[in-house]
């Protein structure tokens, strides 16, 4: 087992983990669950890719997917928040929706040809082991998850998000206002999520191809779970999938490992998270106002 | 083709927002996609003598899907040169999505032949071929033809495979390849273990890392199951599912394209591309039913690498480091040699092992 690589290679794949994650405890913690995580990240990474194709430039493109994911957290919340949708319905329809928007936009514009390369987000420290790791990993780890733990736990806008995500009633009779509370959320954890999803055309590939994302945004729905609710055990259990997926990847190549079936290799970061929540997920708490709509009655 | 499972209904859905962002973004298309049972009636019937054929495309993946674009390149490029009318549907899924267009087509459009992978959709493809005696149906498959119209083919492109191998077990230093795949389904192994065996013929001492991604396209994953090989100390990357070049590329390593020629991706890498053109079999089929002569058969040999169904480009000197030219010249002189039918490549089945060591 080669220890730098693999160190390499978990922060690669903790980095899409990493933003999502933490994008949707800030939007589950103001109450909304917001299954348009999977879409988000698909739009995200589409959105970036093709500011970056059409002006070189991988920081217009982050922008982009930033624009791209607040968009994506306000349609949410026009859904949940102002028209009051099923939360399940509504997220499910936001991924299917971002995604076949993707889609067919890129079928339009590329025509089922070949990938197209743009530029990418170079790698920093380029063989200093550990160090090594792409500007959007060092910024969701250094910049991101601290600011997103002080804005939940010591800002006004935290304390706000987290009233209105347990108690929306006594919110509303404390003069907050639920409705603007929850699309400040969406947007932000909307936002993040894009990040994470241009993330993968951005830095990872320097080019977009279908099914970019592969469920990791589901992972990030399980992580969260995982996490309760929490930023540091949410950036915690992001590293520990993506441990697990490096290590196996390794693992299996290895003479002593070569002939277990690779069906558990694979399996084994997905049976990692699963394991830990069936031990550390028993008694959970939901925010109080989890998938409920608010009304003034 | 069965774990890329990416529901058709995703693309419509997604029309009327996509239409919106095109008009924004001012750009022009093009639009392949005529969604089953809409495409409008153009010339007579299928079978007409002396008039176009009809053909239709039944996709279960997306065509940007390499396995499917190849299929769909070749019917794209008889169409154009005015041999047929081609009209296709992609992305149908696994969900039963496949029978009811199937069907539909059958009933509305009447097509002379339908073109399709059933990889994932074996029994639908088969339930409407045998309800529709009168269409020939082509379809991508591991299972056998059915009388009397049921034909089915695959890619057979071992022999390229091989060549491939050959010159990565003669560029590496290290001795240690690496192979990424999608799942580790016949067709793929037949792929993986020619390469091996191209490798072992040139360099005795080679070891080959063999990772499967579980997907049939999930680049971030196979760019990572690449540079896991690397760090084993893999120094010549065989990419067979897309990704793997980047990771080449950032390591500055060789590395061999597959399905299309990829050596736009990364000139200094790809040292050739193993590649399928579905030319020869669509050609073929067409040829049968003009002459009332089609019948249910396996089309696999016009897949073959001597029939021009599959090749292994020019081998791109231009690489980082440059290849030898007696690696090249040996090389070239087993191609002719299948050609010939001098040299057979051996088609192995089984899944390789995770580290294929020297015997």
């Amino acid at each position: 087992m080669n220890v730098v690589a693999l160190i390499a290679a978990t922060l690669v794949t903790a980095t899409p983990l990493l933003y999502a994650t933490i994008g949707e405890i800030i939007t589950e913690r103001s109450g909304i669950l917001n299954l348009g995580i999977e879409g988000t990240m698909y739009a995200g990474a589409f959105g970036g890719f093709i500011v970056t194709a059409n002006t070189g430039s991988p920081l217009l493109g982050l922008l982009a997917a930033v624009v791209t994911g607040m968009l994506a957290g306000g349609l949410m919340g026009l859904l949940t928040v102002t028209l009051g949708v099923n939360q399940h319905v509504a997220g499910i329809g936001t991924t299917l929706l971002l995604i076949g928007a993707s889609e067919f936009s890129n079928r339009l514009l590329f025509g089922g040809g070949s990938l197209t390369q743009t530029a990418k987000f170079a790698l920093l420290f380029t063989g200093v082991p550990v160090l090594e790791m792409y500007l959007l990993t060092m910024l969701g780890l250094a910049v991101v998850a601290p600011l997103a733990w002080w804005l939940l736990r010591s800002t006004g806008l935290g304390l706000r998000l987290r009233a209105v995500g347990e108690n929306p009633e006594a919110a509303d009779a404390a003069g907050i206002s639920v409705e603007r509370t929850r699309y400040v959320a969406l947007v932000i954890g909307g936002a993040l999520m894009a990040v994470g999803g241009a993330f993968l055309t951005l830095a990872v590939l320097g080019t977009f191809t279908l099914n970019i994302t592969n469920g990791r945004g589901w992972v990030a729905i399980a992580l969260v779970i995982f996490a309760r609710w929490r930023i540091w055990p949410a950036v915690a259990s992001a590293l520990l999938f993506a441990v697990v997926d490096a290590a196996q990847l390794q693992l299996a190549i290895t003479p002593t490992f070569a002939h277990v079936p690779r069906e558990l290799m694979i399996a084994l970061p997905y049976l990692a998270v699963i394991i830990a929540l069936a031990v550390a997920g028993r008694g959970l708490r939901y925010p109080g106002a989890y998938l409920k709509p608010y009304r003034r009655t | 083709m069965a774990a890329h499972v990416n529901p058709s209904r995703r693309i419509f859905i997604g029309a009327g927002l996509g239409g919106a962002l095109l008009a924004l973004t001012g750009c022009g298309g093009r639009t392949g996609d005529v969604p089953a049972g809409t495409a409008p009636a153009q010339g007579s019937t299928g079978g007409g003598a002396g008039s176009k054929l009809k053909v239709f495309g039944a996709y279960a993946t997306p065509i940007e899907e390499p396995w499917d674009g190849v299929i769909h390149q070749a019917l794209q490029k008889v169409a154009d040169e005015g041999l047929i009318t081609y009209t296709h549907s992609d992305n149908i899924g696994y969900d039963g999505g496949m029978e009811r267009i199937l069907r539909d087509v059958c009933n509305t459009d009447k097509p002379a032949i339908i073109f399709g992978d059933a990889f994932g959709n074996e029994d639908p493809t088969r339930a409407v071929a045998k309800d529709f005696p009168d269409v020939a149906f082509a379809f991508g498959s591991g299972e056998e033809e059915v009388a009397p119209n049921y034909s089915v083919f695959d890619n057979w492109i071992h022999d390229p495979a091989y060549l491939a191998g050959m010159l990565c077990g003669g560029m590496t230093k290290s001795n240690v390849l690496g192979v990424v795949g999608g799942l580790p389904v016949p067709e793929v192994n037949r792929i993986v273990n020619a390469f091996i065996k191209g490798a072992q013929e040139v360099n005795p001492k080679v070891s080959v890392k063999v990772t499967f991604i579980n997907s049939w396209f999930d680049p971030a994953k196979a760019k990572q199951a690449a540079l896991a090989q690397v760090a084993a100390g893999a120094d010549v990357l065989f990419a067979e599912r897309a990704g793997v070049i980047e990771a080449a590329k950032e390591k500055g390593l060789l590395s061999i394209g597959c399905m299309g020629d990829q050596k736009e991706q990364a000139p200094e890498s790809v040292m050739a591309s193993v590649t399928w053109n579905m030319e020869p079999t669509v050609r073929a089929v067409i040829e049968a039913v003009q002459s009332g002569t089609f019948s249910a058969s396996n089309l696999k040999d016009h897949s073959f690498m001597k029939n021009g169904g599959s090749d292994l480009t020019e081998v791109n000197t231009a690489v980082a480091g440059g290849i030898p030219q007696d690696l090249v010249g040996r090389v070239a002189a087993r191609k002719a040699e299948m050609k010939s039918g001098a040299f057979t490549t051996p088609v192995i089945e089984t899944t390789p092992a995770g580290s294929v060591e020297l015997s």
